[in-house]
């Protein structure tokens, strides 16, 4: 009998160690696709699922976190709150990784108040939006981030101009910007291990066809759209190491190559223009080109170097805080006394 | 009803340590520190006082009352009336003397335009505080608290407050500023000896120096709850403005770094985090709750409506966190510095579907610190929100209070599974109740156990988390959260009963602030032949104490500041075999309970039912 050999990871689990309940979203649904491409980039980049926490909020998006990593701490919160779980959780074990996942309607309507705040506070996590620009849970109404002028069944001809998450994420602050597109699996997969090793806040917002509400050939976030007008802004690969760089893949000159602060590598090989993605002025202009002409610019579309995270601005101690003795945190019986003194 | 016409001084000769006192201020104008002179030194002086600031929503420009009531009999609560007015605002001036009965004493600052027709029945002490700080070289930008500290030596020498007294509280208040202390005293005693060369003395109103109040302290509810949160080992604490809560956030802000640092590594082991919403405010402390710490924040019942949805998911989700509800006026904006006990069936039922939660109603400053700690202990052990339920009058104003108890036992984290215990475990599941009392054990995140991992949702899910729309695992699980609830009731703050001094037959039932005025009620009815029982609510659902009391008086009094009788309303579902003892007597207008309404209202049904008091 041949047996198959399982492929481990650099803390010895395979890939099955990080799977996830089976999906209950539509069959083809971007979702699906984005669920896996997590499970791959945590897997690949070796760390075991109890280092990560799933955090969510209301709509199919939201409901994804329970189809991968189920050894991952979960929590599917409140429509458009996800961003505060995240402002209080960060602090209770620094050395967890949070992965939030949140909708077009979850963030760009409901939540859109708590996203930019949680960039304003840099909240270390990895911000995905699942952005299929309609809402589905609730049977196809138009979101925030809907075209104008698309048509849907129910509901006629959205009057109203959308948001871009990317611009929003951008004038709020964030250090790591991307649009992906759940269609092109290996870039995401990549963006994704790019944006967990950042330090602070990543947002990715991958534009994810909805099969059943919103998947016209001619609706900017169907798979045909997609397919045909998708524009990499680079060839974007993501290294453990600088050793892991295939260099034979890179001739000189035709690639960037920025060094993460976990001691990761990502690698930008030049495509049809050579976008700088650490320039911000540029990153300005790349969004609103692509509002106004529809190009479809995918990819990392700003990075800068971390800045100070929510956790940096306390003097915390190392250890993680759910982890402290009781005592630590009682103030002892001569405080007492003296605060008594002074209100004398 | 109370009529300013029927109050009359009696006897002759002095009325010793009895008073009602009004300064009349505007705000933004530095009396603050004035009152607190004058209040400390009273309670220095070893005088029962309390002082409440009547202030607008409003920073800078409008009226401002500081009221102190001294009372060596104990009777601290709000008088309907005042006794003396210190007049220094024009505007408000003439109201503020109506609230005078005949032979009240009214000190004013003589610049103020008298009324054309002055009410020969009260006492007139002028004040020439412009004349007096022309005399001296305090900079023009201090002048309008220097005249306030006129005002102090003033009425401190009429009312025969030693100098000295108020020369150590000022000393005192400013210990770390002694030239500040010095000007500041300089003028009292310009004040002082003005009054002493020039007042003659036409009033009863004295003070005289009684034994210091040892054990006793001088703070408001929000420091307290603040410090008892800290003390309690808070961890995380995220918030958003707003009154009249806003200055228990800051006083932990104030102690955090000195009282919070970890003795192990020196650092500090509270985050404090300004957010921005109250959804956000409770969403953050829901988080770092779910993820295993301390958590907790603090509003009023505006921001309770706007965290309401996450407090329901917190009650379902099983998730340890405290709020508290420093209540104001509502509904809506209402009255922002002004006090209520109106959030009271909002917090008990509060979200949708079925919900209950436990409610704290702290009842005293010290109790306010201890609350503050105990309901860290609660929220861990019952993994549920705990609401601690204050009013803007515990919370800001400055009480005279026993001092503070240290913790008398070690903090409760509550069922904590780490990979340790969870290895002990053959079977567990985040919802089992495997203890039998409907509390389940909890992992939370950072724990290494490939088991210890669930999914948190507020959607329907069976013992592991799983989601589930089985109508079994929803009346399993829901079924459960209500056993655990009732679990509690026996560990919660039991009822204060005060008996009165001769067998009685009626009860009065309270709750929160209200205490010295209902205490004040009990006495006073007591004088007049109404022996009634006082059962002082702290925590709900009630316990079987509740129950016996109600159960053992022939009607109960329930008194209390809102509308509908919020609290009798509670307690008539509690205790339902006897709600029709229960007698709702309750008014709204936001300000404190006065003895003098409660006593009104419960004799005039008395006299109705043909009572004791007849």
């Amino acid at each position: 009998m041949e047996t198959k050999t399982v492929e481990l990871n650099l803390c010895g689990l395979a890939l099955s160690d990080y799977k996830g309940k089976p999906s209950t979203l539509c069959p083809g649904c971007g979702h699906n696709s984005i669920a896996a491409q997590v499970q791959n980039a945590v897997w690949e980049l070796g760390l075991p699922p109890e280092k990560y926490v799933k955090l969510s909020g209301i709509g199919c998006s939201s409901k994804s976190p329970n189809y991968f990593l189920d050894r991952s701490f979960g929590f599917n919160g409140l429509h458009g709150r996800m961003p505060t779980l995240a402002s209080g959780a960060c602090f209770a074990d620094a050395s967890i990784h949070i992965l939030g996942f949140s909708g077009d309607g979850d963030t760009a309507s409901i939540g859109m108040g708590h996203f930019k705040h949680v960039i304003r506070r840099n909240v270390p996590m990895t911000y995905i939006i699942e952005n299929n620009g309609c809402y589905g849970l609730t049977k196809g109404q138009f979101s925030a981030t809907s075209d104008q002028g698309l048509v849907l069944k129910h509901h006629g001809v959205n009057m109203l101009p959308p948001l871009d998450m990317c611009m929003e994420a951008l004038i709020s602050g964030a250090t790591f910007v991307a649009r992906a597109y759940s269609g092109d699996t290996k870039q995401l997969k990549e963006l994704i291990k790019a944006a967990i090793s950042q330090r602070g806040i990543a947002i990715i917002d991958v534009i994810s066809p909805c099969v059943t509400f919103n998947n016209q050939d001619d609706a900017l976030q169907s798979y045909t759209w997609g397919r045909e007008n998708e524009a990499p802004l680079h060839d974007f690969k993501h290294y453990s190491s600088r050793e892991a760089i295939d260099r034979d893949d890179f001739a000189p000159g035709t690639y960037r190559e920025i060094k993460m602060d976990n001691g990761t590598y990502i690698v930008m090989k030049k495509l049809d223009k050579d976008y700088d993605p650490t320039d911000r002025n540029a990153a300005l202009d790349l969004l609103t080109e692509s509002y106004k002409n529809k190009y479809f610019a995918t990819g990392l579309i700003y990075f800068s170097e971390a800045q100070e995270t929510i956790q940096d601005l306390y003097n915390l101690p190392d250890e993680p805080m759910n982890r402290m003795e009781s005592e630590r945190l009682r103030p002892t019986k001569a405080m007492l006394d003296e605060i008594n003194r002074s209100l004398r | 009803m109370f009529d300013l016409n029927k109050i009359t001084y009696e006897g002759e000769g002095p009325i010793v340590n009895e008073f009602c006192l009004a300064t009349c201020t505007v705000n933004g104008s530095g009396s603050a520190t004035a009152n607190q002179i004058l209040y400390r030194t009273l309670f220095h002086m070893g005088i029962p006082t309390s002082g409440k600031n009547i202030f607008p929503s409003n920073i800078k420009g409008l009226p401002t009352w500081f009221v102190i009531r001294a009372s060596q009999k104990g009777y601290t609560g709000r008088l309907p009336y005042d006794d003396i007015v210190v007049a220094m605002n024009q505007v408000t001036f003439e109201k503020d003397m109506t609230y005078l009965p005949s032979g009240g004493v009214v000190f004013y600052a003589d610049h103020l335009k008298l009324p054309d027709e002055l009410n020969p029945e009260l006492i007139y002490y002028p004040m020439p505080i412009k004349d007096l700080i022309k005399q001296t070289d305090v900079p023009r930008k201090l002048v309008s608290f220097m005249e306030n500290m006129l005002y102090v030596g003033i009425i401190g020498q009429v009312l025969r407050i030693p100098l000295e007294d108020l020369h150590n509280t000022i000393y005192d208040h400013f210990s770390s500023k002694p030239k500040i202390a010095e000007s500041n005293f300089n003028m009292v005693k310009l004040g002082y000896e003005y009054a002493q060369e020039n007042l003659e003395k036409k009033d009863r109103f004295e003070t005289k120096k009684l034994a210091p109040m040892e054990g006793y302290i001088l703070t408001d509810g929000n420091n307290a709850g603040g410090l008892g949160a800290l003390f309690g080992g808070a961890q995380y604490c995220s918030w958003y403005p707003i009154t009249p809560a806003t200055s228990l956030v800051e006083a932990m802000i104030g102690q955090v770094d000195r009282i919070r640092r970890d003795p192990v590594t020196g650092k500090t082991t509270c985050v404090i985090l300004q957010v921005e919403d109250e959804l956000a405010a409770v969403g953050a402390a829901v988080g770092a709750g779910w993820g295993g710490l301390r958590a907790m924040t603090a509003t009023s019942g505006p921001g309770i409506s706007l965290m309401t949805e996450n407090i329901g998911l917190a009650y379902f989700a099983e998730i340890p966190l405290v709020i508290w509800d420093v209540q104001r006026v509502g509904p809506s904006t209402g009255l922002p510095t002004r006090t209520a006990q109106g959030d009271l069936s909002m917090l008990y039922f509060l979200g949708h579907g079925d919900t209950s939660h436990i409610i704290l109603i702290p009842g005293t400053v010290t109790e306010c610190f201890e609350f503050g700690w105990k309901s860290l202990d609660l929220a861990d052990r019952y993994q549920t929100p705990i609401f601690v339920l204050s009013d803007l009058d515990l919370g800001m104003n400055q009480w005279i209070t026993k001092k503070f108890e240290y913790p008398n036992k070690p903090i409760d984290r509550g069922r904590i599974l780490w990979e340790k215990e969870l290895e002990e475990l053959e079977v567990w599941g985040r919802y089992m109740d495997l203890d039998g009392d409907g509390i389940p054990r909890r992992t939370v995140m950072g724990n290494q156990s490939p088991r210890a991992a669930y999914f948190t949702r507020g959607t329907g899910h069976n013992v592991y988390g799983n989601y589930s729309e089985d109508p079994k695992n929803w009346s399993e699980v829901l079924g459960r959260i209500g056993k655990k609830l009732r679990s509690a009731i026996p560990n919660l703050p039991g009822p204060i009963i005060r008996k009165a001094k001769e067998e009685a037959d009626i009860g009065i039932i309270g709750m929160g602030s209200t205490d010295d005025a209902l205490r004040e009620t009990q006495e006073k009815l007591a004088e007049i032949g109404i022996h009634a029982d006082y059962m002082r609510i702290r925590s709900l659902p009630s316990n079987t104490t509740v129950r016996e009391f109600i159960a053992s008086h022939s009607r109960c009094y329930v008194m209390e500041l809102n509308r509908d009788g919020q609290l009798c309303e509670i307690l008539s579902l509690e205790v339902s075999e006897y709600s029709e003892k229960l007698i709702s007597i309750s008014e709204i207008g936001g300000m404190p309970m006065t003895a003098v309404w409660a006593i009104d209202e419960i004799v005039k049904r008395e006299r109705k039912v043909g009572g004791s008091g007849n």
